[in-house]
């Protein structure tokens, strides 16, 4: 071990936490940009979607859990199950579907 | 004194949204100590440097570095990497402030941005209310910290099925917070089933499939918002 684990963790602190409020400091205005506002509109929603899939395939024992868990979670919040509701029902299907298969 | 109760009012809804996410983080970085662990980290450390970093791809690949007893150049850039996604959604939120926020608010709920954090938050109409990404914070910050240092010290107790149905809870939050939006909006449902379909692909794909997950998280956030961007731009004023 030839570097300090202080030093490592001190690094990816202060890069992480630069990255996180340097943005919400230095941007006071509101963007007027008609591009870039529709890009910030979009980046929220298309971030979490390609975070989910594949994602949520290979977080289970077994892909056909995670599937399982997708697709009760999609409908589940197209009806308008809350975060707690829809979150809490994933986990369940994946408990249930593993129960039976595995 | 109304002030106040709001105040209070809305830092427990805060709080009440951010309990899965704290159920799901402790999960996710108790795994994560166990990682950490493998690079040498004490406890201690393990949860300082999740308190502070917040970043589950992040967190990883930097105590990976750690690990390979990398230079520390290596750290800075892997951790630039890996997180530059929180600058995209640190732009997001600097347009949903009201602009009258002071700087210690824009402060406190930058260090909070996680991808949990910004999904509820986005999830709430009207200009961000601080309290309530404090509320979150309260319960999910310790929730991350305290989790990794369970996962250095602890190893494997929670049985396995276990740790597989919880490991899906910060999925469906996601889904708990783009699905509703799409309901109404075609072209935003659009722009989230193309999503869908082109991170899966470009998971299987050879060739692409092999670039980190981290990296392909950007890739595909920057192109498919740019062309979403470009041919459907929105009209009327962001919420």
């Amino acid at each position: 071990m030839n570097h300090d684990i202080g030093v490592y963790i001190f690094l990816m602190g202060l890069v992480t936490v630069l990255i996180r409020i340097l943005p919400l400091t230095l941007i006071r205005g509101e963007i007027k940009h008609p591009f870039i506002r529709s890009f910030l509109h979009y980046v929220p929603y298309v971030t979490l979607a390609v975070m989910t899939v594949p994602g949520i395939f290979y977080a289970t024992r077994s892909v056909a859990s995670g599937v399982a868990a997708f697709l009760a979670a999609s409908v589940l919040a197209f009806f308008g199950g809350s975060l707690f509701k829809v979150a809490a029902a994933a986990c369940a299907v994946v408990f249930i579907t593993e129960a039976i298969l595995l | 004194m109304e002030l106040l109760n709001n105040r209070i009012k809305v830092f427990f809804a805060g709080m009440r949204d951010g309990v899965p996410i704290a159920l799901g983080y402790l999960v996710v970085s108790f795994t994560l100590g166990i990682i950490a662990r493998e690079a040498g980290l004490s406890s201690f450390q393990g949860a300082v440097a999740s308190f502070i970093n917040l970043a589950s791809a992040g967190e990883y690949a930097g105590f990976l570095t750690i690990k390979a007893d990398a230079p520390y150049l290596e750290i800075i850039i892997i951790t630039i990497v890996a997180n530059i996604r929180y600058l995209l959604m640190s732009c997001v939120l600097s347009q949903r402030f009201s602009p009258k926020t002071s700087l210690w608010h824009r402060l406190g709920v930058g260090f909070g941005i996680t991808d949990e954090i910004f999904g509820i938050t986005i999830g709430r109409r009207g200009a961000i209310n601080p309290y309530y990404n404090y509320g979150a914070m309260a319960v999910a910050v310790p929730a991350w910290s305290i989790g990794t240092a369970i996962g250095i010290d602890m190893g494997n107790i929670l049985p396995e099925y276990a740790v597989s149905a919880l490991g899906v809870a910060l999925y469906g939050m996601f889904l708990a917070v783009i699905v509703p939006p799409a309901r109404e909006d075609k072209i935003l449902k659009r722009v989230i089933v193309i999503s869908f379909v082109a991170s899966l692909s470009a998971s299987v794909l050879p060739w692409i499939g092999e670039i980190s997950a981290g990296s392909r998280t950007i890739v595909l956030t920057l192109a498919i918002s740019a062309v979403a961007a470009y041919l459907c731009p929105v009209k009327e004023k962001v919420k």
